[in-house]
């Protein structure tokens, strides 16, 4: 028996262990290599953990994420120069999507940007922070201050009972209620000063907390004693943002992406779309104009076989695609995946054919969300 | 007579056909299994080389011959329910029935004490 590979192997930098490490293995974690850290990949079993966060509420440690704050003269033009986002719209407190891009408009991450008092506060993914470090460093003016909160710890409370659970551990000046979707502030939580946004990755309603290294393991405690948590790995991770239609990084898209293709105008604000003034605009400008080649769309597929990352996608003899995401469903019972597809033949409804191992799997282009979303905005 | 692999699959001898699946180990490693493909009856298998793919929530795993042979039989059940492997790897939840073509190959396999003894090893 063996594994085809199918992790984020940094396989040349020795693993670190995050704040959690030894709370995750008391816990019966498996534990995995992941963005160069170990990292629990299933407690239970991917499928109950996916289940238990659709029903109830699911706690995820992500400190691999990188944190970042930047600071400084001019730090809005500044930012606003490497990044496609209106930060003249962005109100304190609130997260916003946005994408660090190449000179060619490919992506080099995807990440969360927040405006908190004098600065940006970022979140970039695990695999990516340093180079994203490198990149913005390079692209900032000097006097902008780049600050790795390298002993801040990131953990996420996702499911339909997030809220229940948390409104009953925070205090702070913001009731928890009046954080909608894509809202943010400072809480205590168990006693900690924790940063606290109602946002996530799984398509559920759910929040993510910042707070420091040294309290995180206590704060993981208390939030899993609520008996509608449980902790959750990175397995289940994976299969709730593919059914909730995220993207992810490294996968979905990279530097030979761009943004528009794989959907993410929401992550080019509309000031930026005719004012431009960021890396690649000229391309993206261009592309949302016109259109791209190809599409990144959802795919139901026929039977039980997955079909995953690399996949090729058939019209007849012609190949028109390629799977980018893939895995079966808990939610569906069923096979889904993402797959970048020619423009032709990416019309929601279109019938398509997937081949794995020599099979063609019979395919259908799918509307994303597979399973609707349900995040708060508020009555 | 029971035998195991170090690649975790089990294999059961009853005259000269051995009926062939992976072990609890196994199935834990790979957590839910969603999909068993299986080899066609009749294809020629050789010691070591690919005899079935297991497809779990979150990866591909290959299954391989654990001895050579012609295969008789794929277990029926495990297309309408492939967690069977989950809940009985040891027994409902086999894979394949096989000809032995060398019994030889037979006493490079482990018995069961002696893949308890290389479990404890991992």
């Amino acid at each position: 028996m063996s594994h085809h590979d199918t992790e984020d192997h940094l396989e040349d930098i020795p693993l670190e262990a995050l704040p959690l490490d030894a709370w995750h293995r008391a816990r019966g974690a498996r534990m995995v290599p992941f963005a160069g850290y170990e990292m629990p990949i299933q407690y239970e079993g991917i499928v109950a953990e996916h289940n238990w966060t659709r029903e109830n509420a699911g706690l995820f440690d992500v400190s691999h994420m990188g944190q970042l704050y930047i600071s400084g003269e001019c730090v809005e033009a500044a930012l606003e120069a490497v990044l496609p986002i209106d930060l003249s719209t962005l109100k304190h407190g609130n997260p916003r999507y946005s994408l660090l891009l190449d000179e060619n408009g490919g992506v080099l991450d995807d990440l969360m940007v927040t405006r908190w008092s004098e600065g940006f506060y970022l979140v970039v993914n695990g695999a990516t922070k340093w180079d994203d470090i490198g990149h913005l460093r390079e692209h900032l003016p000097d006097e902008i201050t780049i600050s790795h909160m390298d002993e801040t710890a990131l953990l996420a409370l996702q499911g339909p009972k997030a809220f229940t659970v948390l409104e009953r551990l925070v205090t702070g000046d913001t009731p928890l209620a009046l954080l909608t979707f894509m809202k943010g502030a400072a809480f205590k939580l168990g006693g900690v000063d924790a940063w606290i946004s109602r946002s996530g990755y799984t398509g559920e309603d759910g929040f993510e907390i910042s707070l420091p290294y040294e309290a995180v393991a206590a704060v993981a405690d208390l939030i899993c004693a609520q008996p509608e948590v449980k902790p959750i790995g990175l397995g289940a991770r994976d299969s709730l943002r593919l059914e909730a239609g995220l993207p992810l990084y490294g996968h979905d898209m990279t530097p030979e992406t761009s943004p528009i293709e794989a959907g993410l105008i929401f992550g080019i604000n509309k000031r930026r779309r005719t004012e431009g003034g960021f890396p690649g605009a000229d391309r993206i400008i261009r592309e949302i104009n016109e259109g791209t080649a190809r599409k990144w769309v959802g795919l139901t597929i026929d039977g039980r076989l997955p079909a995953r990352e690399g996949a090729e996608v058939f019209v007849g003899s012609d190949q028109v695609g390629i799977v980018t995401s893939g895995g079966f469903s808990p939610t569906l019972g069923s096979p889904i995946a993402m797959a970048y597809v020619a423009r032709e033949h990416a019309a929601v409804g279109t019938a398509l054919e997937v081949e794995v191992r020599g099979k063609r799997l019979a395919a259908t282009v799918t509307p994303t969300p597979f399973v609707p979303h349900r995040y708060y905005r508020g009555n | 007579m029971r035998y195991y692999t170090d690649e975790h699959e089990w294999i059961e001898v009853e005259g000269d056909i051995a009926t062939v699946g992976i072990t609890e180990y196994a199935q834990g490693q790979l957590g839910d299994i969603v999909f068993v493909e299986l080899p066609e009856v009749g294809a020629l298998i050789e010691q070591g080389k690919d005899a079935a793919v297991v497809e779990s929530v979150k990866a591909a795993s290959d299954v391989y011959a654990p001895i050579t042979g012609e295969i008789t039989e794929v277990n029926p059940a495990l297309e309408e329910d492939p967690a069977l492997v989950n809940s009985a790897p040891e027994d409902g939840g086999w894979f394949f029935k096989m000809t032995i073509a060398d019994v030889g190959e037979l006493d490079g396999l482990m018995d069961e004490d002696g893949y308890k003894a290389f479990l404890e090893e991992l």
